[in-house]
């Protein structure tokens, strides 16, 4: 059986610039895979590159076996990657329920927008209070939970985050990651970009190691937990 | 028509300098329903904005994607370049004289007391409030407008949840342009045109679409009003020539108190 997702050889960039070279890396359904790594290593730009946000410039990407590489935006979230951006990316003047709407596009997720919107309202009972605000004028975790529930309606095969902790306080980065937690155990894979090793390799299965656009280290969780490279390098001590 | 614009600007930020010389290619088309099939301008207004919507699509798709993340003062270039080649192009095949398109409404007035109403231009001042509440209610209630919203709102959000952008930018181009037909097919009654009124058209609406703040339907609306009222006024009080000068000194006034305009907000 092929893995949900699978990334072969993935270069990609901007202009001159390779900022993710030769990655290779797979997700199996059910998992949650961390994606780790400083500031500047390529992690967004993979997440990007899976969704059709800069073009793949060679390797192949694909979903169940199917090739979603050049495949554009569109049609890539329409086969079932739904993506938590860096900086949320919400609709600022439009109602947190407008924005959660906006993330049911495909007929199915359509066709069940109202149950969707019930389990997330359920998940974030913050979003249900504050449905008719609007989105720019929610907190930084309210922002979080609401690009979080956006990309939920879709009711996605594969649910991408490119930093949830960022600008966040302790507290809310704890909460947020035991909803991601909830919403792994509920049957949603998850891929997540931290740059909170600590707490990435915490909750992941496994995890892949990003250093100057190349995984230069993969395996357990747990194992990276105790390795001694990563323990120098990413945790300080 | 400056609704027109306002969606324009709005969804993409490109100033739409072909605005006016639209409008005036909905008036000629009016003309032609009118003169070669005898169908009134009050009702063909609807076939204008079909056609429009046609145009304003294909300028959208052949011409204004290839430049919509580009800088403002090629975005400009393009569009006068579209409004030389709209405005020529009538000239070519209208020519020069001013023409006026007959509508059965022109000749009714009512009474009311000691007001009289022209009712040629209440019908087209009606009209054209029921099609900005239609615009306003469309961008609100259905999943077309919320995705034209949310692209205007923030362009690469709409990608990352699939919108297709491109293909929602051509929706509200086309759009903006239909507005833009229906205004021309509604004012071709009231107002005695020529290929030459395009550009003048522009600066109106840009006038407009500046005093309402950009972006905004609500001040483009409220926007058209203050203006035409202002320059009627300074027709009566003034006189008629110098009405832009009415509407330019409240331009420069609402500037002024408001920098972003009454219903603008401040961009970033
Ligand atoms: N929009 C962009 N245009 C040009 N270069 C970019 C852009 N975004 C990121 N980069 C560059 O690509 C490299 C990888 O960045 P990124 O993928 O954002 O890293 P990370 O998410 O791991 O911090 C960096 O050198 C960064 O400067
Ligand atoms: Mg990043």
């Amino acid at each position: 059986m092929p893995a949900l997702l699978r990334l072969d050889g993935v270069h990609a960039g901007y202009g001159d610039l390779t900022a993710v070279r030769d990655v290779t890396l797979a997700v199996e359904a059910g998992e949650i895979v961390a994606l780790v790594g400083s500031n500047g290593a390529g992690k967004t730009t993979t997440l990007r590159a899976i969704s059709g946000l800069v073009p793949l410039r060679r390797g192949a990407v694909a979903l169940e076996g199917r090739s979603i590489g050049g495949l554009g935006s569109a049609a890539i979230a329409a086969a079932g990657i739904a993506h938590v951006p860096e900086g949320r990316q919400l609709f600022p003047t439009m109602t947190v329920l407008e924005n959660l709407e906006l993330g049911a596009r495909t007929p199915e997720s359509r066709a069940r927008r109202a149950e969707t919107l019930g389990r997330v309202y359920e998940l974030f009972p913050r979003l249900a209070e504050r449905r008719d605000q609007a989105a720019g004028t929610l907190s930084g975790g309210e922002q979080q939970m609401a690009a979080i529930g956006r990309a939920l309606m879709a009711r996605p095969r594969l649910l991408m985050l490119d930093e949830p902790s960022l600008g966040l306080a302790p507290v809310v980065v704890a909460s947020i990651f035991a909803d991601l937690a909830a919403i792994n155990r509920a049957g949603v894979t998850v891929l997540l970009v931290e740059q909170n090793v600590l707490r990435a390799l915490r909750l992941s299965h496994r995890a892949y190691v990003l250093e100057n656009g190349g995984i230069t280290l993969a395996g357990a969780s747990a194992d990276l937990l105790a390795d001694e490279r990563v323990r120098r390098a990413y945790l300080g001590r | 028509m400056a609704v027109g614009l306002t969606l324009i600007f709005g969804v993409m930020r490109v100033v739409n300098f072909a605005h006016g010389d639209m409008m005036v290619w909905g008036m000629y088309l009016a003309w032609l329903l009118a003169a070669r099939a005898g169908i009134d301008p009050y009702a063909s207004f609807a076939v204008c904005a079909t056609v429009l919507f046609a145009l304003g699509w294909g300028v959208q798709r052949g011409l204004v994607q290839r430049i919509v993340d580009a800088p403002h003062e090629m975005q400009i270039l393009l569009m006068l370049g579209v409004a030389l080649i709209l405005e020529n192009l009538a000239l070519l095949l209208f020519g020069p004289e001013p023409v006026r398109v007959r509508s059965a409404l022109g000749a009714l007035t009512w009474y009311l007391g000691p007001l009289y109403v022209d009712v040629a231009r209440l019908v087209t001042f009606v009209v054209a409030v029921a099609l900005t509440l239609a615009l306003a209610a469309f961008l609100r209630r259905t999943d077309l407008g919320r995705t034209i919203r949310a692209a205007a709102d923030n362009p690469y959000g709409a990608r990352v949840v699939g919108i297709d952008v491109p293909r929602v930018y051509a929706v509200a181009f086309g759009i903006g342009a239909a507005c833009v037909g229906a205004a021309g097919a509604l004012t071709a009654p009231v107002l005695p045109f020529q290929p030459a009124l395009g550009l003048s058209a522009s600066v109106v609406s840009f006038n407009i679409v500046i005093i309402g703040g950009m972006g905004s339907l609500l001040g483009a609306f409220v926007g058209g009003l203050l203006v035409s009222v202002a320059e009627s006024l300074g027709a009566v009080f003034l006189r008629p020539s110098l009405k832009e000068l009415v509407s330019f000194s409240l331009l420069i006034v609402i500037l002024l108190l408001r920098p972003a305009g009454l219903f603008g907000r401040r961009t970033p």
